[in-house]
């Protein structure tokens, strides 16, 4: 018998209606468009993709603070739907959000805010709680003094060790991080980033990493999966997709990484920056205005995702295998 | 022969009043810029990056105290030049883009009013050209339909768009010297490529020198001829870019690279290196070596006088133990 994936998400779609003038009709906009992903347990995915691609709004649906439009979300194999849909997400699936500046109460104890959740759902006793909310302010490295404080008394990172303290008290088996270390300084960034590290292999999380940032993708993640205009473009190891691309976006999202090699000069994509109008999307594949490959099907037909070594692509024509 | 530089500042200090005390948040800076080169400040936040850019276009907020033992621009000195003709410079040989766009676009004018305001105030020309230039630099920078966008307001653009359309303004009157403070930190990593691949054509084009400041040590080894790396208001190590990323010499250099992933380096997975500890407190009397609280090297003698110390080709460090100073 296979163990089902922790989690999987089957034709996920989310289309939200909206005006692009005071006075003009509402529109569909598919920020998520038919995503299809698993993941097994332990594991951690990175997605990537330039904004507006719907990554958030694919947290969002994962943390059930938003409904999806059609699909379904499977965890452990099982549909999570009905009333108490929200409810069971959030039991098991926590967020750490870019901003901790933002959704963090400025003027709450950061005893409170930890401890929230726990009364949200109404676990443990008042005394049991605190108790596991000192545990875990340990567990992400913040002094016991801390509990006390408010989030506007604190550093940036240290902000951030709140908002993960206040997603682990759950003791969640999924987390779901979108852009954690986007809004730190290199120095606290690296602090985050190894207590990620430990907390996956302590508590054997399952993370949903999100991030513009491919460099800090490729340090955490086992899975990559490269969004475009609502749709997953390509999915694969992330060893593979880092040592060949397949899609060009994703290559072309690759070579846009800066690293600090003063060999090397400011690459040109040939991307165009143009990101699309995400209410009047191209025909076709959506990509094809700025491929540099693109041919006449390319234009009328849009790519589905096809099987690639341990993977898929939606690409007609993917880039030759290197190795 | 060696050409005089473009701009030049030595021994900038900045200095901030909090009611009886002062914050020392830029201290015995110092610094040139070539034409047709491109100088990068790297640093944390809260090192007085902008506050150093600031200070160079003399548009520091009123109570905060500027003072230099020398700064000039093109043989102007900038210290004595009479306040009407320091904003004749700016806007025009002088352009800075801001790290926070609002406050250098007016809400009330329609972005191409702003656009061609100083180009046709600066420049004997017509309002055709000047909108010509304009949407030309719009779309340089990846703006779509810049047509439509002359006529819409700041507040009807996205802050990424909003960032574009001041890069494109600092563009206009194609200055002499650009001072870009964290131009593509708020933009997706495509965009970033392309608008620093702008920057790169039109300093070869032009001749323009660049300051450009960010905290992406990517993004200044790919851009950089020469590097600044700048801690709690002080340049702790510059030189040129290639051999200081090579075998960085001031030891908050070495530990904000370790900190950096490294594809092909680093290995997946495993611990990215830290700094340990916060920046120290720069109010009331600062002495010795800014970095030595969270220093691996740091000894007794820090805590004393620290001399900036020259070596190597044109390279400079403020530190006792830098790594290859002998
Ligand atoms: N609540 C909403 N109402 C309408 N449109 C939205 C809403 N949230 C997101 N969008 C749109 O959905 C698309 C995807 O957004 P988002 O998921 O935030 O992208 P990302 O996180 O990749 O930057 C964008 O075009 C965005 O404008
Ligand atoms: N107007 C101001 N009033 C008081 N403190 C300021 C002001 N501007 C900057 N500072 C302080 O000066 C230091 C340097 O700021 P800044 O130059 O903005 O840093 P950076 O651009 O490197 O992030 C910081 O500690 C900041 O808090
Ligand atoms: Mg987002
Ligand atoms: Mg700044």
């Amino acid at each position: 018998m296979t163990v089902p994936p922790i989690l999987e998400l089957k034709d996920l779609a989310k289309t939200y209606q909206v005006r692009q003038g005071m006075f003009s009709p509402k529109l569909p906009l598919k920020a998520v468009d038919g995503v299809s992903l698993s993941i097994p347990r332990g594991e951690t995915l990175g997605l990537v993709g330039e904004s507006g691609c719907g990554k958030s709004t694919l947290a969002k649906l994962l943390l059930g603070l938003e409904k999806p439009t059609a699909g379904e979300i499977l965890v452990d194999g099982v549909a999570v739907s009905g009333a108490s849909w929200r409810k069971e997400l959030s039991r098991r699936i926590q967020p750490i959000f870019q901003d901790p500046y933002s959704s963090l109460n400025p003027r709450k104890t950061v005893r409170r805010i930890v401890a929230m959740p726990l009364e949200v759902h109404g676990i443990a006793t008042a005394h049991e709680r605190a108790r596991m909310v000192e545990e875990i302010l340990d567990v992400v490295g913040l002094p016991r003094r801390a509990a006390d404080s408010t989030p506007n008394q604190m550093s940036g990172g240290q902000r951030q060790r709140v908002a993960i303290a206040r997603a682990l008290v759950m003791r969640p088996e999924i987390v779901i991080c979108d852009e954690p270390t986007s809004a730190l300084d290199v120095s606290v960034q690296a602090q985050i980033l190894n207590l990620l590290l430990e907390l996956r292999r302590d508590f054997g999380l399952t993370y949903v990493f999100i991030s513009h940032n491919l460099a800090v993708v490729e340090h955490l993640a086992d899975r990559v999966a490269v969004m475009y205009l609502g749709r997953i473009v390509e999915d694969r190891p992330a060893a593979e997709v880092f040592a060949g691309p397949r899609h060009p976006y994703t290559r072309a999202l690759l070579e846009s990484v800066l690293t600090p090699d003063p060999a090397l000069g400011v690459p040109d994509t040939r991307l165009g920056a143009v990101f699309p109008n995400p209410i009047d999307p191209p025909s076709g594949c959506a990509f094809h205005p700025r491929c540099p490959h693109a041919a006449e099907r390319c234009r009328g037909d849009a790519p589905a995702p096809k099987a690639d070594g341990g993977g898929r692509v939606a690409c007609h024509y993917p880039i030759e295998r290197t190795a | 022969m060696t050409a005089a530089p473009l701009l030049s500042v030595s021994d900038l200090t900045i200095d901030i009043p909090l009611g009886g005390r002062t914050l020392h948040a830029v201290r015995g800076v110092s610094f040139e810029v070539s034409r047709g080169e491109t100088l990068c400040i790297v640093g944390e936040s809260g090192s007085g990056k902008s506050l150093t850019s600031l200070a160079l276009m003399n548009l520091l907020p009123g109570r905060l105290k500027r003072a230099a033992a020398a700064m000039s621009f093109d043989g102007i000195d900038l210290l004595s030049i009479p306040e009407r003709r320091m904003s004749d410079l700016r806007g025009d040989r002088m352009a800075m883009i801001f790290q926070e766009p609002m406050t250098s676009l007016n809400p009330a004018y329609t972005i191409g009013n702003q656009l061609t305001e100083a180009f046709l105030r600066h420049r004997k020309t017509t309002r055709k050209e000047a909108f010509g230039r304009a949407v030309y630099l719009l779309e340089k920078v990846g703006i779509t339909a810049a047509d439509r966008r002359m006529k819409q307001y700041p507040h009807q653009l996205s802050g990424g768009l909003r960032q574009r359309v001041m890069i494109a303004m600092a563009l206009m009157c194609e200055p002499d010297l650009l001072i870009a403070d964290e131009p593509t930190t708020a933009l997706d990593v495509t965009i970033q490529a392309q608008i620093l691949l702008l920057l790169k054509d039109l300093q070869k084009e032009l001749g323009i020198a660049i300051i450009l400041i960010t905290h992406d040590l990517g993004v200044v080894a790919r851009i950089a001829d020469r590097v600044a790396v700048m801690y709690a208001g002080e340049l702790v190590e510059s030189g040129p870019a290639a051999p200081l990323f090579q075998s960085p010499a001031h030891p908050y250099t070495r530990g904000l690279l370790e900190c950096i992933p490294q594809p092909g380096k680093t290995r997946p997975g495993e611990p990215l290196g830290s700094i340990p500890g916060l920046v120290p407190s720069l109010t009331g009397r600062v002495s010795g070596c800014v970095f030595r609280n969270r220093c691996p090297r740091a000894e007794e003698a820090c805590s004393g006088e620290v001399p900036v110390v020259a070596f190597g080709d044109a390279r400079r460090v403020r530190c006792l133990f830098a790594e290859g100073v002998r």
